[in-house]
């Protein structure tokens, strides 16, 4: 008896109480840059698309929501077309952790509410930003050895030059 | 007032007709419910609201709820009624209806006679009925109660020996 | 007694339903503030227009029939829970003036019996749905209502006893000197729990109990017909809150402000009370209601008769 007074005293000393409610579209949350919302492709500091269509990211994806083609041209790999079924994504972050040249990355926005199905599939040009994303500095065709135009075999970043095998110097 | 009286005198007429022609149980006892109803306006009418009252809490209120409840679980269904059927030969149903029209005839019979008071009768308020329940009538208020201790305790009884088997 | 009668008779039902209605937002708000959440508090100032949304939506759904159901008593159950409430408030006396038929010489029994016929429309709801659950709910309600009708009767007793009438009117003209909720708290206790139990609120909501019955009785209830239950449950707590008011707290009696803020304000605070206890309380299981009702609260409130009858018997002596 006594209990059930206390109960119903503390549920009503809650009312003088802080409200944990967000009020939500007034009120913006904060998201840390981490967070795990909407996917970008993200360009290298030239300007230049990252993604070279290895398709790591979707054998990683567990949902099988991403979907693309490789294209070549001089030498660079690059999507033909590249396709995330938000409808079916999670949002695990998987493909981000695949990808060997940064440049699918989550972004702190979640707020892609459509009224029809089918506008949830973005294609590369949804997908595309101008930036690039998390990491600033860092363009994969300086570093990898291939060669592209502008960048013979041996000028990348942290690569010696290239052996001459028909000289007889060691 | 007048009206009003034969009006709810017939409701309980056409009421009572209904309980014993309806073939669903609880469609009956909604319409034995519907009757006690009526039943307790016409009290009202003839100057008893104390009367009126208790026959709806009472009568409409507990026991047909009870009635109801009971039909709920007992889940009649269509061999119920078929076996119900059989029971019904002239012979259960004769001597019942024989004596109910002598009650109907002499009912009508003496109908002409009734005294003519036509004045409104006083109301009858709950301190009257007290007074006269432990006045003159004591001696059956103590009988009911003799009778509701013994149903109480049988009913105790048999809740502990169902208890005990378990 | 009422200058207007007839205007009061339509009046009455309307304002009824739109405080049912307002209600159901109030207790959202309010159950809200004590979960340290808002409740809403979208459509119009504070959420007002909540229940005109609830109730357009209610309005605009399919009045769906299951084709199992027992068509015409399926109809009939929610009607009768909102009559039996409706009627219920004919002889509840706002103020000294207002109120239909305040001063009837048994208002207080016909309350009491409305509320006997109200638990039909449960008991019917759930037979006529034919559904497990429906039944399984009609049945508890039975049980529980007239359970805790027996008592609810007699908590009454100990005011009659010291009002010396079944008027409403007379009851509160007696408590001029001294709400009955002193002399008589015992049985406010009786009557705060019964009536809890007879409007199937929380603790007591049993008949419902989404959690282990889907929605009780009105589990095949969809539409306007749900709709009708539901407020009719909330009608049920503006009676049993507005009777609580006449019978313990003084009814329209107060200094300074008019007498129907008075009544308003009394009947207002034993509603949010009523939302208090549903804000903090589990759900009783059915042996402990039942243990509740026929072992605390019987021999209570036959106690509390005895105790009154006593002091009165001893006070015309003496």
């Amino acid at each position: 008896m006594l209990d059930t007074l206390r109960t119903l005293m503390l549920t009503f000393l809650h009312a003088f109480q802080r409200r944990v409610t967000v009020q939500y579209p007034e009120e913006q949350p904060y998201l840390p840059p981490r967070y795990r919302g909407r996917i970008i492709l993200s360009r290298d500091p030239d300007g230049e698309e990252r993604c070279v269509s290895c398709n790591l990211c979707a054998v990683a994806c567990p949902v099988d929501c991403i979907s693309l083609q490789k294209a070549e041209q001089d030498g660079r790999w690059y999507p033909e077309y590249f396709r995330i079924n938000f409808s079916r994504c999670i949002f695990c972050g998987f493909c981000e952790e695949a990808c060997p040249t940064y440049a699918i990355q989550l972004t702190p926005d979640f707020e892609m509410s459509e009224y029809a199905r089918p506008n949830l599939v973005y294609e590369k040009d949804d997908l595309l930003i101008s930036g690039t994303g998390k990491y600033p500095d860092y363009s994969f065709w300086r570093v990898a050895g291939v060669p592209i135009p502008g960048k013979e075999r041996g000028e990348s970043a942290h690569e010696r030059p290239p052996v001459d095998l028909h000289s007889l110097l060691p | 007032m007048q009206f009003l009286a034969l009006l709810s005198a017939a409701i309980t007429l056409i009421g009572a007709i209904m309980v014993i022609t309806r073939r669903v149980a609880v469609h009956a006892v909604l319409w034995l419910v519907v009757t006690l109803l009526a039943l307790a306006v016409v009290f009202a009418l003839l100057g008893a609201p104390f009367a009126a009252a208790l026959e709806v809490i009472i009568y409409a209120g507990a026991v047909m709820v009870l009635f109801v409840f009971v039909i709920m679980m007992l889940n009649l269904g269509r061999p119920d009624s078929d076996r119900e059927k059989e029971w019904l030969r002239p012979r259960a149903w004769l001597g019942p209806a024989l004596l109910a029209t002598l009650l109907c005839g002499e009912l009508l019979y003496t109908l002409p006679f009734r005294p003519d008071d036509t004045a409104a009768p006083d109301l009858l308020t709950a301190r009257d009925v007290g007074l006269s329940l432990f006045g003159p009538y004591v001696l059956m208020v103590e009988l009911a109660s003799f009778l509701l201790l013994s149903g109480l305790v049988t009913s105790f009884h048999i809740g502990r020996h169902r208890l005990r088997e378990r | 007694m009422t200058p207007l009668p007839l205007l009061s008779i339509l009046l009455t039902p309307l304002i009824i339903l739109a405080l049912a209605t307002l209600l159901t937002w109030v207790e959202r708000r309010l159950l809200g503030l004590w979960q340290d959440r808002y409740g809403p508090n979208r459509v119009g100032p504070g959420g007002l227009f909540q229940a005109v949304a609830d109730g357009i939506k209610l309005l605009f759904k399919q009045d769906w029939i299951p084709p199992f159901a027992d068509r015409g008593v399926f109809v009939l159950a929610p009607v009768i829970g909102m009559m039996t409430v409706l009627m219920s408030f004919a002889v509840i006396p706002v103020t000294a003036l207002s109120g239909i038929a305040g001063n009837l010489n048994v208002g207080l029994l016909f309350v009491l019996a409305m509320m006997g016929l109200g638990v039909y429309a449960v008991v019917l709801a759930g037979w006529a749905s034919n559904s497990k659950y429906a039944l399984l709910g009609g049945m508890r309600a039975a049980a529980q209502m007239i359970s805790y009708e027996v008592f609810m009767g007699i908590s009454l007793l100990g005011v009659v006893m010291t009002a010396g009438s079944f008027s409403l009117y007379d009851i509160v003209t007696a408590q001029t000197r001294m709400w009955f909720v002193i002399p008589q708290c015992v049985g406010l206790i009786v009557f705060l729990l019964a009536g809890i139990a007879e409007t199937h609120r929380l603790p007591f909501d049993l008949p419902e109990g989404e959690n282990e019955l889907g929605a009780g009785f009105h589990t095949e209830y969809s539409g306007m017909k749900f709709g009708m239950f539901f407020i009719a449950e909330y009608a049920g707590i503006v009676l049993i809150s507005a009777l609580v008011t006449t019978l313990w707290l003084g009814g329209w009696q107060g200094p300074v402000l008019p007498g129907i803020v008075w009544f308003a304000l009394k009947t207002g605070a034993v509603v949010v009370l009523f939302i208090l206890l549903r804000a903090a309380l589990p759900r009783l299981r059915y042996d402990q209601l039942m243990a509740l009702g026929w072992k605390v609260l019987l021999p209570l409130s036959l106690l509390n008769v005895t105790a009154t009858g006593t002091v009165l018997m001893l006070r015309s002596a003496g």
